[in-house]
């Protein structure tokens, strides 16, 4: 593998570095929390900027609110939770306030996916890119590891609009390059390929390299695509890839509805009806145990990966 | 200049007037609380509020914000923004219409001036308003931001975040009301929710809470200076206007049924002559 993991990191501890960093550069940007300051590593923020760090307490649909009236007034507000307390939990106010209001807030959602672990399925969202997707003009950014989450953070805080920052809570590989910017809108071309793409976002992307891996061992050339920007959603080379590899497998920490595969399978019916397999976490809520343990029992990691492109090489 | 309460009387009648021609017009909106709430937002828009429609940014810099937390209230709110020069009054003909700045509920999708923020889905506007509030406090502007809330729509718990926030944050800034009309589509407040004293929870809840008549000049205004004195003192203020749903008009005063209902033509006509005709002129 031409990546090289440069140490477990987690990528909410990304997060906490593009906040402060982000920051650091311009001084409307705030940060809000519900009681989880700690959680989402916003504890070096609130220490250097203490008058711009606004506590909101346990109440998320208040903190929605607000965000939007800082907006309004010029801030560019980060409102941060767990990622089911700040999509599902807070949808009306998100769309009022924050869609449809046009305003600046990006929302920082933290332990997204089943590999927040042990709390269960009350505190597990399979749900949020669907809900996120839904919105008109929200974009929906996933990054894959720690130095890919603190140029994203950095990306959303200059980008004017609503955005939704997706990262979780396990340590995982670190090993896109330090300080590589982040693009909104643009695919990253991970590993090239001819005989399948694997289009991957978050957690998946490692899981996918790792899965291309063992394919080559197997003859398959895997193309792996690091979909960091679910919405918009670089079609273009989505519609490059599948052409070139005519196969493809869209592989995400999230349910089947309405995730990145039916973003992926929507382009492509339109453009380059292709062989496609899904890996995630079909219709089924989550429970606990540990992150590695959960993704294997849901069937997203490496080895599934690796076998539902075989079934989509099969199916050329 | 301050207007006199003859003048505001007249500013008044003509909203109400504006109010009724549009639901008809559009066969639909909400007549009652707009008319509840009239003589408040026609006090706080032309005697009250720091604001110039030619000086406008959505960011609010330098002026007074306003937010109508309870979104249904469109027809007083455009009438209003119409009467105090932020729009055309010949605009309020194409309330709820294709292509309309005026939406059913407010919109910033079209920059209408006046508008800070959407709103319609209740329970939110609060949370809005004591943001930009925080927001202005960091900004150094000594300016007001204004919030209109029903007392229906407190029932949502978003209302009570709120509340606790701008207190935590010591928003004296934030000038919070509610038109108190009691009613509900589904009818009385106290039959539909059970709400209670809303004076007696605003107090508990740490505020400063300020009881006036809805539809007395001089206690429309006495509130509003009184609650501007409360900056400096760490405290929100919330103005509990007691006020009449369907206010104005005889057979649609103090009845929930006027809350999202359009008069019949011949209940139009019968209602402008009670109100009768300004110099200000229909749209």
């Amino acid at each position: 593998m031409k990546y090289t993991d440069t140490g477990k990191k987690d990528t909410r501890s990304g997060f906490g570095v593009g906040l402060l960093k982000a920051g650091q550069a311009n001084k409307n940007v705030v940060a809000l929390t519900a009681d989880l300051k700690g959680s989402l590593k916003m504890d070096a923020f609130a220490a250097e900027f203490p008058e711009r760090f606004i506590q909101c307490g346990i109440a998320e649909a208040n903190m929605v609110g607000a965000a939007a009236g800082l907006a309004i007034t010029g801030k560019i507000p980060f409102i941060g939770s767990f990622a089911e307390f700040v999509t599902g939990r807070v949808y009306d106010q998100l769309r009022q306030e924050v869609a449809y209001g046009q305003t600046n807030v990006k929302i920082a959602s933290s332990h997204a996916g089943i590999t927040l672990g042990e709390d269960g399925a009350t505190h597990q969202t399979m749900e949020d890119i669907a809900l996120m997707r839904a919105l008109p003009g929200m974009v929906v950014l996933n990054p894959c590891d720690f130095n890919q989450t603190v140029q994203a953070t950095i990306a959303a805080a200059k980008y004017n609009g609503p955005v939704y920052l997706r990262f979780g809570r396990p340590s995982v590989p670190n090993f896109t390059p330090e300080d590589q910017p982040f693009e909104i809108g643009k695919a990253i071309v991970m590993n090239e390929g001819t005989d399948v793409t694997i289009f991957a976002t978050g957690h998946t992307v490692w899981e996918a390299l790792l899965a291309a891996d063992a394919l080559e061992a197997e003859g398959i050339k895997a193309e792996v695509i690091d979909i960091a920007t679910i919405k918009p959603l670089d079609e273009k080379a989505v519609i490059a890839s599948a052409a070139k590899t005519g196969a493809v497998v869209v592989a995400e920490e999230h349910n089947m509805a309405g995730g990145l595969g039916e973003a992926v399978a929507g382009v492509l019916a339109l453009n380059k009806p292709t062989p496609m397999e899904f890996v995630n976490g079909a219709d089924k809520f989550g429970q606990s145990g540990t992150p590695a343990a959960l993704m294997a029992a849901y069937g997203i990691d490496a080895a599934h990966i690796a076998e539902a492109a075989k079934k989509a090489v099969k199916r050329k | 200049m301050k207007k006199t309460n003859e003048e505001l009387k007249t500013i008044a009648t003509q909203v109400r007037r504006d109010i009724l021609r549009m639901v008809c017009k559009a066969k639909s909106g909400h007549p009652g609380g707009s008319m509840s709430s009239t003589d408040v937002l026609t006090a706080l828009y032309f005697n009250q509020m720091n604001q110039d429609p030619a000086k406008w940014t959505r960011d609010g810099k330098g002026q007074d914000m306003f937010i109508l937390s309870a979104g249904h209230m469109t027809p007083v709110y455009y009438s209003i923004l119409s009467r105090a020069g932020y729009i055309p009054k010949e605009e309020l003909g194409s309330f709820r219409q294709m292509g309309t700045r005026l939406q059913g509920h407010p919109s910033v999708r079209k920059g209408l001036p006046g508008v800070f923020q959407a709103s319609g889905s209740l329970g939110q506007g609060l949370s809005a308003a004591a943001g930009a509030a925080l927001g202005k406090k960091m900004d150094g502007d000594p300016n007001f931001v204004y919030c209109l809330c029903g007392d229906g729509e407190s029932e949502e718990g978003q209302i009570w975040e709120a509340g606790m926030f701008a207190i935590f944050h010591k928003l004296d800034n934030l000038i919070a009301m509610t038109d108190w009309n009691g009613k509900q589509i589904d009818g009385p407040v106290e039959e539909v929710a059970g709400e209670g004293d809303l004076a007696a929870k605003w107090e508990s809840w740490g505020w400063r809470v300020i009881v006036a008549d809805a539809h007395d000049f001089d206690a429309i205004n006495q509130a509003f200076e009184l609650a501007k004195a409360g900056k400096g003192s760490g405290v929100p203020t919330m103005i509990l206007f007691k006020s009449e749903m369907g206010h104005g008009v005889d057979f649609m005063a103090g009845t929930h049924k006027w809350h999202g209902s359009v008069p019949k033509p011949e209940q139009l006509e019968d209602a402008l002559k009670q109100l009768g005709e300004t110099p200000l002129g229909d749209f």
